[in-house]
């Protein structure tokens, strides 16, 4: 029973259409929650927060770092996912979401990278050292930028689909290596105080306004991701029947 | 599932499997280079080279800092808490978050006498943060648990000693 249920969706989400219609509601949805979310995290991290015992107020700039640094990761990831189901299955859906996570993905790593910048000159005494945190951080932005220049470079479709997959879906090997390179090696970079599956190395007055930040961060990306998604399969169904329909005011998606 | 389909699965799996080993073989073979300082065991065991410009990282040792009275000179012992320790001599402004009992990440040539002529300090900090009033609380000293950011610390021992002393929730 639910296999089947499953098998249906699975098919339902190759149709561009149907989910267009699906997400109608999400855009507006995930646009007031990132807008609250973001607004609240902010004024709650930046000035009602405990200052830090050690680094001061400089530690706030972490509320801006970590929830960039985590969805930098999460949208490549989503990219590979994307990839992975665009080269066995074919699916259109799967290229317009990696057109559409690409430039948020690429401006949220740079936010990341000139955040933790921002954050090694005072605590650090360094804009840069190359450490393997930043200098896996620095390849996925890089990855991000080749990916992005690859689609600019290629104007056939079906090519430029299969060639951002592949690079998209390969590139996440470096996810595990960010992840892991604090444990691994030697860095400068401080281990993770924030995560899934730990508890967090500060206290609640400290750790709560983050989680609010990191969910404003990723309700903002499923705003702007749905918002060019949806935008794009407008692009790209716009001889369709149904395109027109729904502009004209003759039918729903 | 079609058997064109299931091909091209077969096919993207064996692709990320390769790429996932070639990574995980290059990241095997580079291993010490990936480390981005010698911690104070490999320089006081000689692995460290003499006289090329290199970065070793420790904690200050507590008591150990001297400054010079005529100008910005400082010298201190880096340790890691446990067997090794060697001293660092260095001339200009340390970092704010410099103090006894922190990691510390110094850039600078070792003589032959095993003596570290810093050109940079870097101060490393933890991943544990923490309002100053909470510390007061606990009565604790400022330079609190140095051990969590102690360069070369093994994680799965530093997660063991952080679940163990749990600073601020006990």
């Amino acid at each position: 029973m639910l296999g089947a249920s499953l098998k249906r969706l699975w098919h339902k989400l190759g149709s561009p259409r149907w989910f267009f219609s699906l997400t109608t509601r999400w855009v507006t949805f995930f646009g007031w929650s990132a807008a609250v979310l973001l607004l609240w995290g902010a004024i709650w991290g930046l000035a009602y927060a405990p200052a830090d015992y050690q680094q001061g107020n400089s530690f706030r700039i972490m509320y801006v770092h970590v929830p960039a640094a985590m969805l930098a990761q999460s949208l490549y990831i989503g990219m590979g996912v994307a990839g992975f189901i665009g080269l066995v299955w074919r699916m259109k859906l799967t290229d317009v979401a990696i057109s559409a996570c690409l430039p948020l993905g690429m401006v949220i790593t740079a936010l990341a990278l000139f955040s933790g910048s921002v954050w090694g000159r005072p605590t650090w005494v360094s804009w840069w050292e190359w450490d393997g945190r930043t200098v896996s951080t620095l390849v996925l932005f890089f990855l991000y930028v080749g990916i992005y220049a690859l689609r600019e470079a290629i104007a056939e479709a079906k090519l430029r689909a299969r060639a951002s997959a592949l690079i998209a879906m390969v590139g996440t090997v470096n996810i595990p290596i960010i992840k892991y390179s604090v444990e691994w090696w030697n860095t400068l970079h401080q281990p993770a105080s924030f995560g899934l599956t730990q508890k967090p190395a500060m206290p609640s007055e400290m750790w709560l306004p983050l989680l609010v930040m990191v969910l404003g961060f990723y309700c903002f990306a499923g705003f702007i991701v749905l918002l060019r998604m949806r935008s794009e399969i407008l692009q790209r169904e716009m001889n369709a029947r149904w395109v027109g329909d729904w502009i004209t005011g003759r039918g729903a998606p | 599932m079609n058997p064109k389909r299931k091909q091209r699965l077969y096919l993207t799996l064996f692709l990320l499997l390769v790429a996932g080993g070639v990574t995980a073989l290059l990241i095997q073979i580079s291993g010490e280079n990936m480390n981005m300082f010698y911690p104070p065991a490999d320089v006081v065991a000689g692995e460290a080279p003499v006289g090329e410009t290199l970065r070793a990282g420790g904690m200050v040792q507590e008591g150990s800092v001297v400054r010079s009275t005529q100008d910005l000179g400082v010298t201190f012992v880096l340790t890691d808490h446990q067997c090794a320790d060697f001293v660092v001599q260095y001339t200009g402004i340390l970092p704010d978050l410099f103090r006894e009992g922190q990691g510390i990440l110094v850039e600078g040539q070792l003589n032959a006498a095993g003596v570290f002529n810093a050109t940079e300090v870097l101060a490393k900090h933890d991943e544990n943060y923490m309002p100053p009033e909470l510390m007061d609380l606990q009565g604790m000293e400022p330079p609190a648990t140095p051990k969590a950011a102690m360069p070369g610390y093994p994680s799965a021992q530093r997660k063991a000693d952080r679940a163990m002393d749990s600073t601020y929730d006990s």
